[in-house]
């Protein structure tokens, strides 16, 4: 307004000066009332039109006063409704703490490998009381561009970092890249944890392949397909450190893993999920333990290619999509792996001669397959029954032309399988009693019963589990 | 022949143009699917993630909805982390910028309503409680009607070819929806203050709006089942507090409230809560023209 009144005051001044400034020799009377005429005609001519805009300005503010309002309304009910935490906490990640404990009745036996492979290693298979890896999850949005995402596991004396990565939330079209250590895409359940696994152990597919699950520390390109059915191909490329690898100290890539999921629902009961994965890469002196025919410990290491072929597939079932009082979930997996190279062995101890006495080394090759299956049923709210069954076919492994098991007993030519059986109590999301008894059959001579109790409990937030 | 030909491929444009434009929604839930329908009608393609028979505090993030989600442009959810236990991992697996949290095309229904039942302590050992407050709000139509401006705001956002058709639908359906409440609201007369046992809290905005009065819940915490034994407790509480019916949605089980309903001597009502829930309930208005007569039923 204040601009207003300032302008029709410079108005009224220039209109005087003009009128003052003209000639005022040549004034007549009639000239000077007439020019008084004039200038009151346009004094309020201006006038009128000054407070008609006025007029105008105060409705536009009115209006503008009574949305200001209403925003200012929406926005206190927004804010009534989204209770602002204080900007710290916030801006957290989500962090999450998951125990994991155990109680486990097994036979007394010294070195637990799988008859016929070369040992993966990761075995914590204590007998008696005892706690797992205890798993640090923490996870937030980086910015508007990355997610990140940390898993670590608390072992005694020890920290694991089992993944660290980062990965873009959409770089349209459906791609997404994920970087840093990550649990590779292969299979079904590699990119499970194992406070995610339907049983208290791993399964033997699992175990011969990996030790627990592959680890890439590299790059991950994924690409979801625009249509209807999932459809996801992936490649990975990685510093191929883990088994069935070793570090090479190399530039570039240690392994290539690539593959394809699909997906989808049958009615609105089914769902199911299947793939095909693979995964080169190759070792350099990977080493491992065994023992001869006469039971003498020997050491070795194997350096050459690697090849894994992974077949998946799961399926679930809830009346209605409804989980909450009964389901049913399918899943299996089926591997292939060749391996071929040179082998070395000898001695574990020089003064016990074995039949790798005096250092062999010659060609090694081998073509081994596995599967799994498992079923779990819940059976009423919070219960659950599985059944799974394991099994390896060691194929052919050849060494220096003959079977290897010849010279070294532990891979000798020897089918490993198990029966487990597990029932589990789920009173929330976030804990979880089981109790699970195999018939483990995985070492040439063993026929072993093994009981477990385990328990699993999540502190903080716990993320979404994947389908 | 010149004019034909024009107007034949004027006819084609169009009708090229018409197939392209419009939005892929993703709805969460059947009542937030609905109103994309009811705001967006042949200019969006609507799917449903959830069906009115589903828990939709527990759904599987299964491949076909990480599929859907890629090719969504909005997704419209109840938020208020009633979807934090699989929409989180459909947003990450999707890959799909559009719709990740903060972007116009992720819009969460409870943010435009004042939510009940904040809890006072958070603690897991209370249930599964929602820190923002109870998210289930789609029972009281007041909400939809407050979350029809903001969808239809956000509908005209995204897809501002077809802005003043959202607005004008969202006019439409908003005097549709304001009479048909005083409608339900006259019927629902008869039911102020009526005690009522619900199996799960998933009705406090329905009750606040038809002033219903819960006396208990079935389950000891929210999202946890009862036992046998603490339905007999509720049982003889409802003795001294006495109830008129027992509320529960569609997708939950009807054995508590059955159990307790043959022995407590009052009907176990089931309402449709959302759309789909029930024959009737086929649209937002169908919802709740059944839930008050399921109600009024109850009461006779």
């Amino acid at each position: 307004m204040q601009m207003f009144k300032l302008g029709r005051l410079a108005l009224l001044a220039t209109a005087i000066t003009i009128a003052l400034s003209t000639p005022a020799h040549a004034v007549t009377d009639a000239e000077w009332s007439a020019l008084k005429d004039e200038i009151q005609k346009m004094k309020s001519s201006y006038e009128s039109r000054i407070s008609e805009l006025e007029a105008r300005v105060k409705s536009a503010e009115s209006k503008a006063g009574a949305a200001e309002d209403k925003a200012v309304k929406a926005e206190t009910r927004a804010a009534q409704a989204e209770q602002p935490k204080s900007s710290v906490s916030r801006f957290n990640p989500d962090i999450s703490l998951i125990m994991q404990g155990k109680y486990a009745h097994m036979d007394d036996v010294d070195e637990r490998h799988l008859t016929g492979f070369l040992p993966a290693g990761h075995d914590h298979g204590k007998r008696g009381f005892s706690v797992d890896h205890t798993e640090l999850t923490l996870s937030a949005n980086v910015d508007q561009i990355f997610r990140g995402y940390a898993n670590f596991a608390l072992v005694d004396e020890e920290i694991e970092v089992e993944e660290v990565w980062f990965q873009t939330l959409g770089l349209g079209k459906g791609f997404s890249l994920k970087g840093g250590r990550f649990l590779s895409a292969l299979g079904y359940q590699n990119e499970q944890h194992p406070h995610a696994w339907d049983f208290a152990d791993n399964n033997l597919v699992y175990k011969a392949l990996f030790g627990e699950g592959y680890g890439q520390d590299g790059l991950q390109l994924k690409w979801l397909a625009p249509t209807d059915m999932f459809i996801e191909p992936f490649v990975e490329i990685g510093r191929g450190a883990a088994f069935p690898g070793t570090d090479r100290n190399r530039n570039g890539a240690g392994a290539v893993a690539a593959g394809v999921h699909m997906g989808g629902d049958v009615g609105t009961s089914n769902s199911w999920r299947a793939g095909v994965s693979h995964l080169r890469t190759k070792a350099s002196e990977r080493e491992f333990e065994g023992h001869d025919p006469a039971d003498v410990e020997v050491v070795g290491d194997f350096t050459g290619k690697s090849k894994t072929w992974l077949a998946d597939f799961v399926w679930k079932w809830a009346p209605n999509g409804n989980t909450r009082t009964n389901n049913f979930k399918f899943a299996a997996e089926y591997f292939r792996r060749d391996e071929s190279g040179t082998l070395n062995c000898d001695d574990a101890d020089l003064a016990d001669p074995s039949a790798c006495t005096g250092a062999l080394s010659g060609a090694y090759k081998s073509d081994q397959s596995g599967m799994y299956a498992q079923a779990v049923y819940q059976f009423m709210p919070q219960w659950r029954a599985g059944y799974r069954y394991d099994k390896l076919w060691r194929g052919d492994a050849d060494f220096n032309g003959a079977d290897i098991g010849g010279t070294i007993a532990s891979l000798g030519n020897y089918d490993p399988s198990r029966h487990s059986i597990m029932l589990d109590w789920s009173p929330s999301e976030f804990s979880r009693m089981r109790l699970q008894y195999s018939k483990d059959k995985s070492m040439d001579g063993q026929n072993e019963n093994q009981w477990f109790v385990q328990y699993i409990h999540s502190l903080g937030a716990h993320g979404a589990h994947k389908f | 022949m010149d004019r034909i030909k024009f107007l034949l491929v004027a006819c084609l444009l169009l009708l090229g143009g018409h197939a392209q434009a419009g939005l892929n929604i993703f709805a969460c839930e059947p009542e937030w699917g609905a109103l994309a329908k009811e705001l967006g009608g042949e200019d969006v393609r609507v799917y449903v993630a959830t069906t009115a028979r589903q828990d939709p505090h527990r759904i599987e993030a299964r491949p076909s909805l990480i599929a859907k989600m890629r090719q969504a442009d909005l997704i419209v959810c109840t938020g208020a982390e009633l979807e934090i236990g699989w929409l989180p991992v459909l947003l990450s697996e999707s890959g799909n910028a559009k719709v990740q949290p903060g972007q116009p095309g992720h819009f969460e229904a409870a943010r435009y309503v004042a939510l009940l039942d904040k809890p006072a302590k958070l603690d897991r050992s209370e249930g599964d409680v929602h820190a923002a407050g109870n998210p289930h709000i789609q029972t009281d139509p007041r909400n939809i009607a407050q979350v029809a401006s903001a969808l239809a705001r956000t509908m005209a956002q995204i897809d501002s070819v077809n802005a003043m058709k959202y607005r004008q639908r969202e006019q439409d359906f908003q005097s549709r929806w304001s009479q048909a409440i005083r409608n339900w609201e006259a019927k629902a007369a008869l039911l102020r203050g009526v005690p009522v046992a619900v199996q799960h809290r998933g009705f406090p905005y329905l009750q606040d709006w038809l002033g219903l009065k819960e006396v208990v819940a079935l389950e000891p915490k929210p999202g946890v089942d009862p036992s046998a034994a603490y339905l007999a407790q509720v049982l003889s509480g409802l003795k001294s507090q006495p109830a008129k019916m027992i509320l529960r949605a569609t997708y939950q089980s009807d054995r508590p409230s059955r159990w307790l309903a043959e022995r407590a001597g009052i009907p176990a009502v089931e309402l449709p809560y959302t759309v789909g829930g029930s024959v009737r309930a086929n649209d937002l208005f169908g919802l709740f023209d059944d839930t008050i007569e399921r109600l009024l039923n109850g009461l006779k």
